[in-house]
């Protein structure tokens, strides 16, 4: 049926491009590429690991504040009206505009208009607002589905909202905030375009220095090695090509498990949180249709 | 203090319009209407001393974007051509006929081909797909008739595939995960009574299909496709590699051609070289007319997938 080579179609490219980039690392694949440093015709690739591994944390940490506030302000403070939608609308705007638009931005108004020069500071900050908008819905999402009960019940106690807040609601919402940050750590491990134009390049290790200091980052060897002349450079770039693909199917497949391991434990509650959400119900086999997807 | 984060992605979005726009004010004075329609790209004679009026810019430079707009196009165009049959097909396959446990697996595949850095995939182009295109399927399409519909697939490509139905193709396999999720999810939200009475009146799968779920969802798809368009428009480093980035436009199916993004980063480089600084406020011209394309597409695709939801609110169907 036209449908099964519809869905034979969307697997194999899947398929297709893990076999090819697995066994093209594969073909000259070397351990010592975790402890040496690229050269620029060779090497290995901790500095560039190093460079994603900062990246990607500072990103979660600007990211994490920024979008977690987001969604808390669009879930709970907002009244649900038009500056309510006026913020969504622009997260979602900003979740639509290209990476490289985010990159170029970022190079006029960071490395150049700041003198900041190519930087871990530009490359963290282009790319924490390039996954804010991510994070934002996760937490809108999980902070939606908490119970009312849980919050009539802190009410009752006399807990002011703030304490509330931060004693009941988020700690119940934190899969879900959990899941939008490892969406976000999967995005910008996998980004080269902003970073091309913020972080530039280095084969030196990341020395802390948050301005005036080039960063490596493994996208980039996956980039641009992949035609060099040397055949030790274009070994580098599919390792880098694997290593990435490793690295987001284990930042995906840990939010998934992030997910099943909430819904395990938390009891089942209408997303809207309406009064008479039920104690906790299994329901493997959902009867009819289910509103709202599952995984 | 939620306020004030909330402020950070409008915030966000003004200051890059407003960096974009301060950065390209000269160059759009300079390059004019020209912009849009002229197919040279020429950063002048950077040696020369910089001519001061009516904005600095190198003696002969003349920038004209039109092949990087047709190219954008043209490649999201055929990305979205392909890309739309095969989710749609995909999407039903999983909701209507299999089995629950094969759909989470299936939506596994989704999010994890959605996931795969477009580094990755742009090296999968240009290493393997578009060599295995131009050595066995290319010649293929060659002994098509010379008609005129059909006739579009004869050109002559290079050995490495890389071109512009290389690059759609690629852009395709980029999208469809996009399309085939958020079908998914719509056909999920079709309320069973719809279908249960469809099948109760004695309607086949098929006309149940096209009585039911298709006009449900038909304008959720539509917004669909259109969040897919925005991504294939913005995509930046897998259409460089697969593209042959050629600055003219592309002379048959299979010629090598440029887009917007992959103009901006290819060639920031020597943009730079350039002592008046035009040629980085062209890219930043460029860069602007991506945004605006891009934030077009948006803007229409969440008021076709809102209007989607809202007009489709019946209290029938809710699960027992």
């Amino acid at each position: 049926m036209a449908c099964a080579a519809g869905l034979a179609l969307v697997l194999a490219p899947l398929a297709w491009i893990v076999e090819s980039t697995v066994q093209r690392a594969v073909a000259g694949w070397r351990w010592g590429i975790f402890v040496h440093a690229s050269t620029g015709t060779g090497g290995g690739l901790a500095n560039a690991l190093a460079g994603t591994a900062a990246i990607t944390a500072g990103v979660v940490v600007l990211a994490g504040t920024a979008g977690v506030g987001t969604g808390v302000f669009l879930a709970e403070v907002a009244r649900p009206g038009r500056l309510a939608s006026i913020v969504r609308l622009g997260a979602e705007l900003l979740s639509g505009v290209p990476s490289i638009v985010f990159g170029y931005c970022g190079y006029l108004a960071l490395v150049v208009g700041l003198h900041w020069g190519f930087s871990l500071l530009a490359a963290v900050l282009v790319l924490a607002l390039l996954v804010v908008p991510y994070v934002a819905k996760s937490t809108e999402l999980a902070l939606g589905q908490v119970p009312l009960a849980y919050r009539e019940g802190g009410e009752a106690l006399g807990m002011r909202p703030g304490h509330l807040l931060r004693r009941v609601v988020l700690p119940s919402a934190l899969p879900g905030i959990l899941t939008g940050l490892l969406v976000a750590v999967a995005i910008s491990v996998g980004e080269t375009a902003p970073l091309l134009y913020t972080a530039g390049y280095s084969n030196a290790y990341p020395s802390g220095a948050l301005v005036h200091a080039q960063v490596g980052y493994l996208t980039y060897a996956a980039y641009a090695f992949y035609d060099e002349p040397g055949a030790a450079a274009r070994a580098l770039s599919a390792d880098a090509a694997v290593l990435l693909l490793a690295l987001v199917v284990l930042a995906i497949t840990a939010s998934r498990l992030v997910v099943r391991r909430a819904q395990r434990y938390a009891p089942d509650a209408s997303p809207t949180g309406r009064a008479g959400a039920p104690t906790r119900r299994r329901s493997p086999s959902r009867a009819g249709g289910d509103v709202g997807g599952d995984q | 203090m939620s306020g004030t984060l909330a402020v950070v992605p409008l915030g966000a979005l003004a200051a890059m319009l407003a960096i974009l726009v301060a950065e390209a004010v000269p160059a759009i004075r300079y390059n004019g209407w020209r912009f849009f329609t002229s197919s040279a790209w020429n950063p002048g004679n950077a040696y020369a001393p910089v001519v001061r009026a009516p904005v600095p810019h190198p003696p002969g430079a003349r920038y004209g974007a039109w092949p990087l707009i047709a190219g954008t196009l043209e490649s999201s165009a055929i990305a979205l051509a392909v890309a739309l049959p095969v989710a749609l097909g995909a999407a039903i396959l999983v909701v209507e006929k299999l089995p629950r446990r094969a759909g989470a697996a299936i939506g596994w595949c989704l999010e994890t081909l959605a996931g795969v850095p477009s580094a990755v995939i742009g090296l999968w182009g240009v290493l393997v797909f578009g060599p295995f295109l131009a050595a066995h399927v290319y010649p293929a399409l060659q002994h098509v008739p010379d008609v005129p519909v059909l006739g579009v697939l004869r050109g002559s490509f290079n050995p490495a595939g890389q071109g512009l139905l290389t690059g759609g193709l690629v852009l395709a396999a980029m999208i469809v995960p996009i399309i085939a999720a958020t079908t998914r999810d719509l056909l999920r939200q079709v309320p069973v009574a719809a279908k249960e009475g469809a099948v109760a009146l004695g309607m086949t799968d098929a006309e149940a299909f096209r009585a039911v779920q298709a006009r449900w969802i038909r304008t959720g798809v539509i917004g669909a496709a259109a969040l897919g368009l925005g991504r294939a428009l913005g995509e930046t480093i897998a259409i460089a590699l697969v593209s042959g980035s050629s600055f003219g436009l592309a002379t048959s199916l299979y010629g090598s051609m440029t887009t917007i993004a992959a103009t901006i980063v290819t060639q920031l480089d020597s943009a730079q070289a350039d002592p008046s600084g035009l040629a980085v406020r062209t890219l930043a011209e460029a860069a602007l007319v991506l945004f605006a394309i891009t934030l077009a597409v948006n803007v229409a695709a969440r008021l076709l997938t809102r209007r989607a939801g809202r007009g489709l609110a019946l209290p029938v169907g809710a699960v027992a």
